[in-house]
């Protein structure tokens, strides 16, 4: 476990408060759980909503390092775990002329660290971010159950690897599939919702100190209305973010003219300007 | 397990009798979570059970309802008899729900044997709207065998080959030249593989298409079940995605339990709304390079203007766009109506979709896939 222990919820989300991460207390349990029991923690939940937020907070009040697995499709064990350095080995192998004995091309001197492994073998706290699974196809997925139930990683050529202390393992998925069952049967599972307007201009004051209070509620009141409205992407957690900082860029409060920074669609745009959804915030 | 463990196992057992599936191992972790909270706030026991408990969004509603219930209950019920504590949670699980097959099967071996080649070569052409119910049956075969044939794309997976490519394989090459005192002598090549393309399905299942909906639905079915990226969705005047209905290996079952979770069937249709809600709540399980197919014979009640503009969306977002009209067929047919005329421009390909053969076209379509999509549209 990590050096700094917390005796419940509530001092999770204190500690997480203090790292400018405000999160609800669903969320502060289900950290809290994740500590404390040593389980890997899925986190669901639409874009922008702060699931990768979190586990750099988590990892911030923890005092850990962050090792960050960003997946992608046809992600494999040599790019996520470990890899061996073929054209040092293949050096190795021309040096030592036949007469002697040849040395040990599969041993550690040779072997690539890619991070899961470097998750695994850190001697510090770790707080391993497993971003965007959904990303990564079935093969993957099974891949990661020996590492999350056990966490330990078998490479072939070297034998079974063993972490030296538990990493806190946090995995994302935006759900653009469905996970498998027995991946979700070793994590907890939190799926994460759009804040509240205020508590949202909670979160814009927390992440951007300069940002004057009346532009922070505006935004968070414009964002709350988009959101409520018929489009075909949301803008999340994070383009409140941009947008009230555009806001404070521009100086000159006209939401409209920084709309860009909240809505990345074309017709999006378009429907809000025509609809006046806007108006009079 | 204690006292507190048989109560979740009361808590379990009502979530499962609500369709959601937590295993022993979630109830062994949720009782470890409940000794980490303080036993005085209930609120927190509540979150720390449903965040152990659940393990997903659908999840979270039957536990809230399971939880509501279980709580009112409270410990004053009758003790439970003397079982392994252990088996008491495990065997809901286990359970064998009673009398729930039909009799059928029997009649159904009979249907299934392979038929002569005459009768499949009869049924490839034959309209859906004329199947009977057993022709239904002996097509089910036919549709499996097409739905495995779909679009493919690259992986970044890679695998050796003989052929020389411009990705050497430094792992191979290597142990190859280990056999010739670590002189690198013969190179080893690899190559990308070949994965599945996602493929999306979206059925009208409207009054129009009453004579069809039956037996594209079993395609859907059959495509789901065959393979790995397959999302499907039903529509009238509202979408449900039946993929989840639609898994498993029994198709009888899982037409069942998708015609029960499409709540409109043959009524009115609004294809425009419906595709609206397609690109909004769906619009990530539909990127990312998939082939949409929608099957539909283009009756709409809705404005046209909507419609095109939800087609030009679903258009853009996919890597393939393919309307399936089973009138199409028909000779003589024109795409008259107005919901056709308002879609067609924004549609890469448009096919029949009214019998064995044309799902076969189809099939064919998609496993070319060498088209150069939206080129007509720049």
């Amino acid at each position: 476990m990590s050096e700094t222990e917390f005796s419940d919820p509530a001092a999770v989300q204190k500690a997480l408060a203090n790292a400018r991460y405000l999160a609800d207390e669903p969320l502060s349990v289900a950290v809290f759980l994740a500590l404390d029991l040593e389980t890997p923690l899925l986190l669901e939940g639409e874009p922008g909503v702060g699931k990768t937020e979190t586990a750099k907070a988590l990892a911030e009040i923890t005092g850990a390092r962050l090792i960050r697995l960003q997946c992608h499709e046809g992600i494999d064990a040599h790019s996520a775990l470990y890899d061996w350095d073929y054209p040092k080995q293949l050096l190795a192998v021309r040096a030592s002329e036949s007469s002697q004995p040849s040395p040990d091309l599969f041993s550690r001197e040779y072997l690539l660290r890619r991070p899961l492994l470097e998750a695994l073998e850190h001697d510090g706290p770790v707080v391993l971010l497993i971003d965007e699974i959904d990303r990564a196809d079935d093969e993957f997925e099974a891949f990661l159950l020996e590492l999350l139930s056990d966490f330990q990683v078998t490479i072939p050529e070297l034998g079974t690897i063993e972490a030296s202390r538990r990493p806190i393992v946090v995995l994302t998925s935006n759900r653009t599939r469905e996970l498998h069952d027995a991946l979700k049967r070793r994590c907890l599972y939190q799926w994460i919702d759009y804040p509240s307007a205020t508590r949202e201009a909670e979160i814009v004051r927390a992440r951007l100190p300069g940002v004057a209070e009346e532009i922070a509620q505006r935004v968070c009141t414009a964002v709350a209305r988009l959101r409520a409205s018929e489009l075909y992407k949301a803008p999340g957690v994070g383009e409140s973010i941009a947008w009230a900082q555009a806001l404070g860029a521009l100086g000159d409060g006209n939401l409209d003219r920084a709309l860009g920074a909240a809505l990345k669609v074309r017709e999006d745009i378009d429907r809000v300007r025509e609809t006046g959804v806007l108006e009079g915030v | 397990m204690s006292n507190v463990g048989l109560r979740l196992a009361e808590l379990v057992a009502e979530m499962r009798a609500l369709g959601a599936r937590p295993g022993t191992g979630e109830l062994v972790r949720a009782e470890s979570a409940l000794a980490s909270i303080e036993p005085s706030r209930r609120d927190q026991a509540r979150l720390a059970l449903r965040t152990t408990l659940c393990s997903s969004r659908a999840d979270l509603e039957a536990f809230d309802h399971a939880f509501a219930r279980w709580a009112l209950v409270g410990a004053d019920s009758p003790s439970p008899p003397e079982l392994d504590p252990i088996m008491t949670a495990v065997l809901p699980r286990v359970a064998i729900p009673a009398g729930e097959r039909p009799a059928a099967p029997l009649e159904l071996d009979a249907d299934v044997r392979p038929a002569p080649w005459a009768d499949t070569e009869m049924l490839r052409h034959k309209d859906f709207a004329e199947y009977s119910s057993q022709e239904r049956k002996l097509a089910q075969l036919l549709l499996e065998r097409i739905a495995r044939r779909g679009p493919r794309r690259m992986s970044r997976r890679t695998t050796s080959t003989q052929r020389r490519s411009h990705r050497l394989d430094s792992r191979g090459t290597l142990r190859a030249s280990l056999r010739h005192a670590g002189e690198p002598m013969e190179r080893r090549w690899r190559q990308r593989t070949e994965g599945q393309r996602p493929l999306v399905l979206v059925l009208d299942i409207s009054g129009s298409m009453e004579p069809y909906s039956r037996m594209l639905l079993q395609y859907a079915q059959a495509c789901v079940a065959a393979r790995r990226r397959c999302e499907a969705f039903a529509f009238g005047t509202r979408l449900t995605r039946i993929t989840t209905e639609l898994a498993g290996r029994d198709p009888d079952r899982a037409l069942e339990r998708a015609s029960t979770a499409v709540a409109d069937w043959s009524a009115g249709t609004r294809i425009g709304a419906a595709l609206s809600e397609l690109n909004r709540e769906h619009g990530r399980r539909i990127g990312r390079g998939a082939v949409v197919c929608v099957l539909s014979d283009g009756w709409d009640r809705g404005d046209p203007e909507d419609l095109a503009r939800e087609v030009a969306r679903l258009g853009r977002c996919a890597r393939h766009l393919v309307w399936l009209n089973p009138l199409k067929a028909t000779p003589g047919f024109e795409p008259l109506t107005r919901g056709m005329v308002a879609a067609l421009p924004h549609v890469d390909t448009f096919m029949a979709g009214n019998s064995i053969a044309s799902l076969e076209e189809l099939a064919n379509l998609m496993e070319a896939g060498t088209t150069t999509p939206k080129a007509r549209r720049r």
